[in-house]
């Protein structure tokens, strides 16, 4: 046994090839590892939701999740959001439209749940979206302007698809 | 954080190999584990993932039973359309729980065994005295800031509050946890829980080298008309200062009541069934003066440390809310 993982990992589409100690969660190897320092660290214990990223399409937070256990998963950030041309996702265009931070520490996060509370459907109401979306602690207190924005983002994404 | 092995099994028997020596935790979600690791409350020395494990995610509802796998994902069985409508408790406590980005790593055998989240507990640097951690050392919460602390249940070793949701609502409907050791055997989730008496160290009814495969919770008609109701500080992603699942029967003239379950979370040391509160009812006809009389006996036995008296009185308040929620009369 050994307390090291050689770990090839996949975020945002591509691939990174780690030698990591077993302890190193996935917010440190983006961080640390991966020079991808736009996840962001707050409490680093589960309780803020800075660090919320996605893997395998899911929004989880990265602080309790070790990098062991993501490979073979996909993992994307708030970097792997934007298109290729640097057109900003539609939550990120939403967030700068309406000003929804204040000192945008914890915006990252908050955009990597939204993103994700939109597609699972839960803005049906501002009230929907003040649940779905209190795993995001802002301590600016912006939360009505991000209500705003992943209202109004969500209607946007929606009527593209429908 | 004191270094380990990752060891990620193929197959269950290997898990439960792995899992045979010293100082070894099953990994599933890790919210727990990884927190408490950080913490230097858990340190050991091998994690066996558990996650890639086939067949244990799945959720079954059928005519006499609920089937729920220990490796499903809160957020997954909270959004399950026929746990949603035929256990409507399960899923309200499962989405009123911690976060939606927590409730999609965490699993339900894993939200079994969450910790508590007494703060003397969570932080040895600070506080050493612990019977939880380290038994025999004392206890930092009977003379200490205890207003998140049980009054049920507890003892002169502990009073550290069961912290979770959804235990709450499955012993109030008789469920049964499935492990597998070197046999399988079933044991109802009330004694799954152990009360902390002399030895709070030791809080479930499960051995180093058995694993959690799945919740059954027996279909009864109150279970369809069901409710959790959850009270905290605030409206969203926190614990219960004192919460309720109940379901209701009525007989067929739709006042008298037939069955009624009430457990109480945030207020023991183990998710609490309050029977006493169910035999004031049983036969009577519903009304909200007699749910709010009955709903007393739901703190028969209490004892309130210095700050969290508040409790006794939140805690019958809540039950016949939540009563009256499930039967039509709020």
């Amino acid at each position: 046994m050994a307390d090291r993982n050689k770990l090839q990992l996949r975020i945002n589409g591509r691939s990174y090839a780690l030698d990591l100690d077993a302890r190193v969660t996935l917010l440190d190897t983006l961080r640390e590892h991966a020079q991808l320092p736009g996840t962001k660290k707050g409490c680093d214990q589960g309780q803020c939701g800075a660090c919320t990223v996605h893997v395998d399409g899911q929004r989880v937070l990265s602080c309790l999740t070790l990098a062991a256990q993501v490979q073979g998963r996909s993992v994307t950030t708030i970097e792997g959001l934007a298109a290729v041309d640097g057109t900003l996702h539609a939550v990120q265009a939403a967030f700068v439209e309406f000003d929804a931070f204040q000192c945008g520490y914890c915006t990252p996060g908050q955009i990597m749940s939204a993103v994700a509370c939109i597609q699972e459907g839960h803005t049906g109401s501002d009230d929907e979206i003040r649940e779905y979306m209190s795993g995001n602690i802002c301590r600016c207190g912006a939360y009505p302007h991000i209500v705003t924005a992943v209202r109004t983002a969500a209607a946007r994404l929606q009527g593209d698809s429908a | 954080m004191r270094t380990f092995d990752y060891i990620r099994p193929d197959d269950l028997n290997g898990a439960r190999r792995e899992a045979s020596v010293a100082q070894t935790r099953f990994l599933a979600g890790g919210t727990t584990l990884i927190d408490l690791m950080k913490c230097d409350v858990e340190s050991p020395v091998r994690l066996v993932d558990i996650t890639h494990l086939q067949g244990l995610n799945e959720v079954v509802v059928s005519a006499e039973r609920i089937h729920i796998g220990a490796l499903a994902k809160m957020s997954h069985v909270a959004g399950d359309k026929a746990i949603q409508s035929q256990a409507p408790v399960i899923s309200q406590a499962l989405w009123r729980a911690a976060s939606p980005q927590l409730r999609n790593m965490a699993t339900i055998g894993g939200n079994l065994m969450q910790r508590t989240r007494c703060t003397y507990f969570r932080d040895p640097a600070a506080y050493p005295d612990c019977n939880k951690r380290s038994p025999g050392s004392g206890c930092s919460a009977l003379e200490g800031m205890n207003r998140n602390h049980a009054i049920l249940g507890g003892s002169e070793a502990c009073i550290a509050t069961y912290p979770g949701d959804l235990a709450v609502a499955l012993v109030a409907f008789d469920a049964q946890i499935l492990i597998r050791g070197d046999s399988e055997r079933l044991v109802t989730v009330d004694d799954f829980f152990r009360l902390p008496g002399n030895s709070p160290d030791i809080e479930h009814d499960l051995a180093a080298n058995e694993m959690i495969i799945a919740v059954h919770v027996p279909v009864v008609p109150a279970l369809k008309q069901s409710h959790y109701l959850k009270v905290r500080d605030r409206a969203s992603y926190e614990f219960a200062a004192a919460s309720a699942a109940v379901g209701l029967e009525f007989e067929d003239d739709g006042k008298t009541i037939r069955d009624v379950r009430v457990a109480l979370g945030g207020v023991g040391t183990k998710p609490w069934r309050a029977h006493a509160v169910e035999q004031a009812l049983i036969g009577k006809r519903f009304t909200e003066r007699l749910l709010r009389e009955a709903a007393r006996h739901a703190v028969d036995g209490a004892q309130a440390r210095e700050h969290n008296g508040f409790k006794i009185i939140l805690a019958p308040r809540v039950v016949a809310r939540a009563l009256m929620t499930a039967g039509g009369l709020s």
